[in-house]
């Protein structure tokens, strides 16, 4: 444990990408096989479950430290990072120990069935005896993940380093699902297993926001372009009858989405798809607001199934017929998919041909960018579906919910430009730009896929609320929220809060604002306070809808700070109303 | 009622007795100053009362002042009310301010620390009835290492860079911080630079500490010889220009606010090191337990949490607002006070 808390410890204290590998790859020559197993695994987030939880964690910790739980609450507040507080609050003990991180892990996870007051001595005994660092490392190792500045990436990186094994090739190794507990360095790392072949994902190929104008790019004839559905990027993995669905995150979504299910035995055996879970209610692609009601739900009741389902819109084909095939090019790629996407319709092709002139639609919407006739695709559908003799059959292919996400052809950047001006109304982020050559590549890359987002949606908004920042902000007011001007009934103006952002100015604004807000104060609430409405700041967002667990009515997707407007007085500050007309037309209906 | 001795107006806390504020904010006629940090020791009285130690100190920063000295403990009487300055161990020269009236006796404490730091006069604990007392790391998550612990790691860090042929550079603020750095830096590992702000401020100080040798960086320093050694800057100095002629070079902060692992990364520095002018949570306890109060009156730091807890702990405890320690509220804790 010592030395892995000194290897978290150096992690920690540097911001240099090279100093951190060459600590990491230093750490991977050196430490025991198990004790790399599991440094592997924590740093790519494969704890095992919590074995206590954090309301105990507290509780105890707070009573070791001889102080009131509200004063430890405080302090929490005030730190910013649970394991901190932990490790700050306990009493210092000269005591040792040299227990390994392996020994302390296993210890975790028996722990997890004991009984509480076998797990509380368990606690008080390891956080008297470690010093403060390691009793840090050590609670973290209980509560959650070390937001270190250690990508998977750059782990990936000292650990080729450390075994002179090939970056991307250790990157596909450490996909996916493995237990660190059961799996030993030798099987993870330097063995060839096909085992565990069957779930594995691909790393994902991340695209960077387009840097210059996209002019420099070159001829518009070299790239690919389609729209970016703004959903949750995933893998979806057909082998041996089962499937697989793997979000972005590397979390393994399987069972969030059953209507994938459906794939099995349509969508060949040996496929992997690199696509865009979206919401569809009511037959067309929603909002990142309707798709919220999905994520996080671990089981998905029937209503929630019927009201928010989800589709999948491919973007591109990564192993086909059991074979990885990332290293062609993307245009073929492209094209086998479209292939796939071509046979799987005509499954149900035979039932649409039953109608009169369905076959066309569905060629239409095939090339079609344009969602309202992926609308009319889909109501034409409905209706198709009436008219057809064998229900079951017909209701069973429909519900196959694989979709193409359409690659669009521009003979000029112009009209690109033209395109990508249409994403709100599509439910889009923006354009995503592919040059047609390009392999399928490991994590984020810089040159040949691009992403093109549209401008953000703006308002100007008057700061109300703010609270302390978390962590490396923990002493300063850096969570702020916003309002508008709405006019109640009887004629009178109110501000009514509308978002809460905390990113976008730089350190020495934030402290302008801390110090101001610290004159300013209204009232205190708990660890919120009140401000006296002053100050505007153009607020830019990504996406808006329409919502009932709003105050203002309405949500906005990612909202950040752009600028501070120190030219504007609160009385020039938008109006809710300004920010409802924001809404796509569509939506408001 | 009865005026209690001490009030805290819109011009720093007053006692109307003796027509004289303590440490204030605005421009007064009579003023009794703690020390020399510039949240304490405003610009534009009429007239100075402070330890005489800390007389050039507040007439290097504030320039041609009416400032009278008074020992330790002496006691002096203005309508009355009986002063006296006692040692804070806050930096050299800090005092708290024992203020007697009719029997009652309040103490002010300005800024304090319980440890000795081997330049600042030691902490005294005075008796008192109600003490005034700062609460800057007014939390339990704050505790101090021994400072002996705390130099020898500055001093292993200092020559591991130098073994790596890195600068050293080294941020604590300009009056007390760079000074106590600077006295227990050893020597034989290289040699000492500072920023101006620290050398002249340290010249202002050699007549009443022994320090070892600095020197001042220059527009003729070459790079060259910089490295290696270490270099004493105020922390504004992080990020300047001025700070490119140490390339290549590590850095660290030396303050009560390294604590958290996040203030570190927040100012993108390299170390940190927990070394406070300031109580921690044991020492603030330590010091009201020992004066013997019965009223607490919390000002700056987490003086909210901290009455509260004092209150629970059977305390009559409150908080009244000081513009005391506001640059440390503002983040940009360590160019004054930590």
């Amino acid at each position: 444990m010592k030395h892995f808390a000194q290897l978290i410890k150096t992690l920690d204290s540097t911001n240099k990408t090279n100093v951190k590998v060459q600590a990491l790859a230093e750490y991977f020559k050196i430490a025991s096989d198990t004790d790399k197993v599991w440094t592997i695994a924590i740093l790519s987030h494969r704890r095992p479950p919590r074995p206590v939880n954090t309301t105990l964690l507290r509780a105890w910790a707070s009573e070791l430290a001889n102080i009131p739980l509200w004063l430890f609450e405080e302090s929490y507040h005030i730190v910013g990072d649970l394991a901190e507080t932990i490790a700050l609050v306990i009493p210092v003990d000269p005591s040792s120990t040299d227990k390994s991180l392996t020994q302390f892990l296993e210890e975790m996870i028996a722990l997890k069935k004991k009984p509480d007051d076998e797990k509380k001595v368990y606690l008080y005994e390891n956080w008297e005896v470690l010093d403060y660092y390691e009793r840090f490392v050590f609670t973290k190792l209980i509560t959650g993940s070390f937001r270190i500045g250690v990508s998977q990436k750059l782990m990936t990186r000292a650990l080729a380093k450390a075994t002179e094994i090939d970056e991307d090739i250790l990157a596909y190794k450490l996909m996916g699902n493995w237990n660190p507990d059961k799996i030993t360095f030798q099987e993870l790392i330097l063995e060839d297993n096909e085992s565990d072949y069957l779930s594995k994902p691909y790393p994902f190929y991340l695209a960077y926001a387009i840097e210059n104008e996209v002019n420099d790019l070159g001829d518009v004839e070299d790239w690919s372009a389609e729209h970016k559905w703004d959903g949750i990027r995933s893998q979806v993995i057909l082998r041996n009858d089962e499937i697989f669905v793997w979000s972005r995150g590397e979390e393994l979504v399987t069972d969030k989405y059953p209507e994938f299910h459906e794939f099995i035995g349509v969508i060949p055996n040996g496929t992997v798809i690199d696509g865009e879970i979206l919401p569809f209610p009511k037959g067309q692609i929603g909002t990142f607001n309707d798709l919220q009601k999905r994520i996080g739900r671990k089981t998905v009741s029937k209503n929630l199934l019927a009201k928010v389902p989800v589709i999948l819109k491919a973007y591109d084909l990564l192993e086909w017929k059991g074979k990885d095939i990332r290293d062609k090019a993307f245009i073929e790629r492209r094209e086998i998919l479209e292939n796939l996407f071509r046979e799987i319709r005509n499954l149900d092709g035979p039932i649409i041909d039953k109608s009169n002139n369905l076959v066309e639609v569905k060629k239409e919407a095939l090339e079609s960018t344009n969602s309202e006739q992926l609308k009319a695709f889909t109501s034409e559908k409905k209706v198709a579906v009436k008219g057809a003799s064998n229900e079951k059959l017909v209701s069973n292919a429909v519900k196959i919910p694989f979709y193409l996400s359409e690659t669009i052809h521009f003979s000029s950047w112009e009209e690109a430009a033209k395109e990508r001006e249409r994403s709100r109304e599509v439910h889009s982020e923006g354009l995503m730009l592919k040059r047609k050559d390009s392999p399928y590549l490991v994590g984020r890359k810089k040159g040949d896929w691009w992403k093109w987002k549209v401008d953000p949606l703006t308002i100007d908004a008057v700061l109300t609320y703010a609270m302390r920042g978390h962590g490396r902000r923990s002493n300063l007011f850096t969570d702020y929220t916003f309002a508008l001007w709405d006019e109640k009934e009887d004629g009178e103006k109110e501000l009514v809060t509308f978002a809460k952002a905390y990113s976008g100015l730089t350190d020495a604004e934030f402290r302008k604002v801390d110090n101001w807000i610290k004159k300013n104060t209204l009232e205190r609430f708990g660890p919120v306070r009140s401000v006296t409405p002053h100050h505007v700041f153009e607020i830019g967002f990504e996406g808006i809808a329409l919502s009932s667990r709003h105050k203002s009515g309405v949500a906005t997707r990612f909202p950040r700070i752009l600028r501070w407007r120190k030219d504007k007085k609160i009385e020039e500050a938008n109006a809710l109303s300004d920010l409802k007309d924001l809404i796509p037309s569509k939506l408001t209906e | 009622m009865k005026k209690p001795l001490l009030e805290f107006t819109d011009k720093g806390i007053y006692c109307s007795a003796a027509k004289v504020y303590l440490d204030p904010w605005k421009p007064v006629d009579k003023a009794i100053i703690s020390h020399g940090h510039a949240d304490h020791s405003r610009w534009g009285h009429s007239q100075y009362i402070t330890h005489h130690r800390n007389v050039p100190i507040i007439s290097h920063r504030l320039g041609d002042i009416n400032v009278t000295g008074k020992e330790w403990g002496e006691r002096f009487t203005i309508n009355n009310v009986i002063f006296s300055l006692h040692p804070a161990g806050h930096i050299i020269a800090s005092s708290q301010i024992r203020v007697e009236h009719k029997g009652e006796v309040w103490v002010f404490t300005g800024d304090y620390k319980t440890e000795n730091d081997g330049i600042s006069e030691p902490y005294e604990v005075v008796k008192c009835d109600t003490f005034i007392t700062e609460c800057t790391f007014g939390l339990p998550a704050f505790k101090w290492t021994p400072q002996k612990e705390v130099f020898e790691d500055i001093n292993k860090w200092w020559a591991e860079n130098r073994s790596e042929k890195k600068t050293s550079v080294l941020f604590g603020y300009s009056l007390g911080k760079a000074q106590r750095l600077l006295k227990y830096l050893d020597t034989d590992i290289g040699k000492i630079y500072t920023h101006g702000a620290i050398e002249n401020m340290t010249e202002v100080l050699r007549p009443l500490v022994d320090f070892p040798e600095t020197t001042l960086i220059t527009r003729d320093t070459k790079k060259e010889e910089l490295l290696g050694n270490v270099v004493l800057a105020p922390p504004s100095a992080h990020g300047s220009p001025w700070i490119r002629k140490m390339v290549p070079y590590v850095t660290a902060s030396a303050s009560g606010w390294m604590t958290f692992r996040g203030a570190r990364r927040r100012r993108a520095i390299d170390k940190g090191f927990v070394l406070s002018d300031h109580c921690d949570w044991d020492g603030l306890l330590e010091s009201i337990r020992a004066t013997g109060a019965e009223k607490i009156i919390c000002t700056h730091g987490y003086s909210d949490i901290f009455s509260k807890y004092l209150r629970e702990q059977g305390y009559d405890a409150r908080t009244e607002q000081t513009q005391y320690g506001e640059e440390e509220d503002a983040g940009l804790q360590e160019t004054t006070t930590a």
